[in-house]
């Protein structure tokens, strides 16, 4: 196959960046997409050029590092696909690909194509956790937990922290992201003396860091690589709304969905 | 040098009891003036960091990554072992320690695996408690399957995402230590050398990945999470980015390393494609659970349609060879088994090697559905990647290099042989001897993370209580900070035509070929030889772009692939040197009459720890002897 490849270049936070033109004339159906990618960098390396920074890592759908906005959806065009599982069978020969960051306020620019993602983990610091020490806990099997309920809290847990939903939504939201995880928690019966906190605490650290608000054009479940659904959103709406309203004085009723 | 391997005394089962009853403790006041750093925030590293920060010491932690959640241990797919016996199967903390110890073909201490069995169940605890979502049953109550080696159902699980689940538990453990301000954080930084001062690890110095600045840390104690190092072979299952460097710099300032010959080739993966491949993807262990293994009978049908291969005409060699076992052999096992046939001739595929994972028979009886809640995401992914459906057509897998049981040596206190500097999960060499079992790898990275370094830390940290902050003007400090300088440097200068790519593939090649899943003494000569002229033509023609000023992902593999080009030869040299067969280090030289490794505990029942005497120089061999008290050691047997 023959490849063209638009680039966002981009040498740092600072910089201007473009789109630079790229001609591949060696791809297979085989390569996966960030092969093709390698395949690119080989190239300008041995032509004395800089190579395009991206993140990646696991390479098989789940660290949640690799990025991209290709031909302007993130990850691609393939429905729950990460960039690193996307393969070239997936493009016609002779088509030209345009490859950018993901964009948002919130995610600055490293380089080229790598952003900065560290949002997300203070997102998690404001309250995307259990507070257990290590020895707090019970027997495991001490707290039946219904199977649908542990079915849907793992659906939740799928996500992948890769930022897809925020690249996607024109207000530039993590709602998908900080819902998923409010839902995970929120659905187990561990998660629920600090229910009410995290969801307060987790919704400000979101709003705080610049990410927009969310106007339900499900875009984010559109491009979600893990299928994370928007009926977690509605969700953390819910228990924003009940948490808004109980203070730390009254007593706190389990909240049940 | 004499190697102390520090077991406590008493009878197996009361060890470890007995060592945390008596181990000296670090009052609360002191811990706040006592840092610790952690490298790597994998399943270990986050578990160590977050409990060492819930206990009152200082904590900073490290990863390369842009978010201490990418580690790699969010990839493991199939489960995590535990002796809970909740399937009321006969399990017990005796027999999981028992089934690891045999797994790994009498290769590991015998008081470090107990340890583990006795841990394991409160990691489960623990993780519930977390709020990881294992997989249950409709009485609410925890799920369990089987994995390779074993005859109960202990491992737990989370659909195929085991390791992402329980990373996101400690990540999560993490992160509010992180907004309590016990832990600081260092994303995207990589460690570039350790730091001794007066014979113990003071501190390290990193490099910020983004800026390129040097930075330095001081700290009363070293903790190394930092993996394994598979990408020696360059095709393998880990991430691209996971490396040797922080356990190879700890190595060259005298950590002595255990048994790097060592390495877990797993027996189900997507076979290679192409020249231009960059890794190979698992498709877990969980699938043997119903999915057989066969290969065509006769060579000319290899490449005919699966389907019209009658029943008769299949060998279901694992069944056939193992039908104690069948299917659910250990991965050494299994992963030679593919090797014999298809260098037979009875590969499925045109070019390169495979065999046939099938499930038409399970999808016959428990129906397709019960099949894609199982194995779901893993049927979608390899479609994915091979672009044929699974549940249509067997899957076409091959082994490939997935773990590596070898590592820095450490004590039973998870002590390297430097005071201070402490090596944890699949860094170290500990628990797995020859071969690793299936999901005992985040049992393991799990138990010496939460349960095991926060303890064993307070025999060393008790008597550094009036050292006071370490002083990072030290000119140890100045030398290593130097040497790192340098070296970075020195890549930059070379701007030779060779890509770091291109040397990496190289040294893989050599690695599978001559240190692979067989293995000779006339082959491993030849790769010593080889590994040394590519080590030259590195420093001679490598060419890596741009400067160390910026962020440079090319100048960070450069470092890794240098340090990738030593420990290949020290693997060789350590596979050269244990001429027996065991576990996953399989020499031709010695081979029982049915086809199985054949060890020589007579001569080869220790653990070889390297010493390290400069670049291309022969490293010094230290050994640790294997002493099994409890267990009697007899050729494994899965027949």
């Amino acid at each position: 196959m023959k490849i063209t490849l638009k680039v966002w270049r981009q040498k740092n936070a600072k910089a201007q960046g473009q789109l630079e033109t790229y001609q591949l004339d060696n791809v297979t159906t085989d390569m996966s997409f960030l092969e093709m990618m390698d395949t690119l960098n080989q190239k300008l390396i041995k032509e004395g050029k800089d190579p395009v920074a991206f993140d990646h890592d696991c390479r098989e759908g789940i660290c949640g590092m690799c990025s991209m906005v290709i031909n302007g959806k993130p990850h691609g065009p393939l429905k729950a696909t990460t960039t690193c599982q996307l393969h070239m069978r997936s493009f016609k020969d002779g088509e030209t690909i345009t490859i950018e960051p993901f964009r948002a306020g919130a995610f600055p620019i490293v380089k080229d194509l790598t952003v900065e993602r560290a949002a997300f983990d203070r997102i998690i610091q404001a309250g995307g956790y259990i507070s257990v020490n290590t020895g707090n806990a019970i027997d495991a099997n001490a707290t039946p937990v219904e199977k649908a309920l542990a079915d849907q809290a793992m659906d939740a847990a799928e996500c992948i922290g890769c930022g897809a939903c925020v690249a996607a939504c024109k207000n530039s939201s993590a709602m998908l992201f900080l819902s998923a995880k409010v839902s995970h928690l929120a659905l187990l019966p561990q998660g629920q003396p600090e229910r009410a906190r995290r969801v307060l605490n987790m919704v400000k650290q979101h709003d705080d860091e610049g990410f927009g608000s969310c106007t339900n054009t499900k875009a984010c479940e559109a491009e979600c690589p893990k299928q994370i659904s928007v009926t977690n959103i509605a969700r953390l709406n819910r228990d924003y709304l009940w948490a808004s309203f109980t203070t730390q004085n009254t007593k706190e009723k389990n909240f049940s969905m | 040098m004499q190697l102390n391997s520090k077991i406590p005394a008493g009878n197996l089962p009361d060890k470890w009891d007995t060592y945390r009853s008596t181990v000296p403790l670090v009052s609360p006041a002191n811990k706040r003036r006592i840092d610790v750093i952690v490298v790597g925030s994998g399943l270990a590293g986050a578990a160590a960091a977050a409990t060492l920060g819930e206990l009152g010491y200082n904590v900073k932690c490290f990863c390369f990554q842009d978010s201490p959640r990418r580690a790699h241990s969010i990839a493991a797919q199939g489960g995590i072992n535990a002796a809970k016996n909740y399937q009321n199967d006969g399990d017990s903390i005796w027999r999981l320690f028992y089934d690891t110890i045999k797994g790994g073909d009498y290769r590991a201490r015998e008081a470090n695996v107990h340890r583990l069995a006795e841990c394991s169940v409160h990691i489960i605890d623990q993780c519930v408690a977390q709020g990881v979502p294992f997989a249950r049953e409709y009485g609410g109550l925890l799920a369990n399957r089987s994995f390779g080696g074993v005859q109960v159902s202990r491992t737990f699980y989370a659909r195929g995402q085991t390791g992402q689940q329980l990373l996101l538990g400690a990540y999560s453990a993490l992160e509010r230590q992180i907004a309590a301000g016990s832990v600081t954080m260092y994303n995207r930084h990589e460690m570039l050398d350790v730091v001794i001062i007066d014979g113990k690890a003071r501190g390290i110095i990193a490099r910020n990945l983004v800026t390129g600045e040097i930075e330095r840390h001081g700290a009363h104690a070293v903790a190394l999470c930092t993996g394994g190092y598979g990408n020696a072979f360059f095709l393998s299952t880990n991430a691209m980015g996971s490396n040797v460097t922080a356990a190879w710099k700890a190595h060259r300032k005298g950590a002595l390393f255990g048994n790097p010959c060592f390495t877990q080739i797993h027996p189900t993966c997507i076979p290679v494609s192409g020249h231009f491949q960059s890794k190979l993807t698992l498709m877990s262990e969980s699938l043997r659970n119903d999915g057989r293994v066969w290969v065509p009978k006769k060579i000319d049908d290899r490449l005919k349609d699966p389907s019209q291969i009658a029943e008769e005409d299949r060998d279901y060699y694992l069944e056939r060879r193992y039908p104690a076992f069948g299917n659910l052999v250990p991965r050494d096992i299994a992963s030679r088994a593919a090797k014999v046939e298809c260098d037979a001739g009875k590969s499925v595929i045109k070019n390169g090697h495979a065999v046939y994972l099938d499930f038409s028979d399970a999808i016959k009886r428990l129906g397709k559905d019960t099949i894609a809640e199982r194995y779901g995401n893993l049927f979608d992914m390899y479609q994915r990647i091979t672009d044929e459906n699974p549940y249509e057509k067997p899957m076409k897998i091959f082994p490939a290099v997935h773990y590596t049981m070898g590592g820095l040596w450490v004590d039973y206190e998870l002590s390297t042989n430097i005071p201070g500097l402490y090596a944890l999960g699949e860094a170290n060499f500990s628990d797995h001897g020859a071969n690793r079992l299936g999901a005992s790898a985040l049992m393991q990275g799990l138990a010496d993370g939460y349960f095991v370094l926060p303890v064993t830390i307070g025999s060393y940290l008790s008597n550094e209580i009036r050292t006071g902050k370490i002083d990072t003007n030290h000119p140890e400090f100045a030398k290593a900070e130097k040497t790192v300088q340098d070296n970075l440097n020195q890549y930059l200068g070379i701007n030779g035509k060779t890509t770091v790519d291109e040397f990496h593939m190289e040294l893989g090649k050599v690695m599978w070929d001559k240190c692979g899943m067989a293995r000779n003494a006339k082959g491993l000569q030849q790769a010593i030889s080889d590994l040394k002229g590519i080590r030259e033509q590195f420093y001679k023609d490598v060419r890596v772009p741009g400067t160390a000023n910026e962020f440079n992902p090319e100048l960070e593999k450069a470092g890794r692939v240098a340090d990738f080009l030593e420990l290949g030869e020290l693997m060789v040299r350590d596979a050269l040197n244990r001429n027996e067969s065991c576990g996953g280090h399989f020499r031709e030289e010695h081979v029982t009459p049915d086809g199985e490794a054949d060890r020589d505990d007579d001569n080869f029942m220790y653990v070889a720890a390297w010493e390290y005497k400069g670049m291309g120089n022969e490293p010094a061999l230290h050994k640790e002897s294997l002493n099994y008290e409890v267990v009697k050691p007899v050729k494994r047997n899965y027949k």
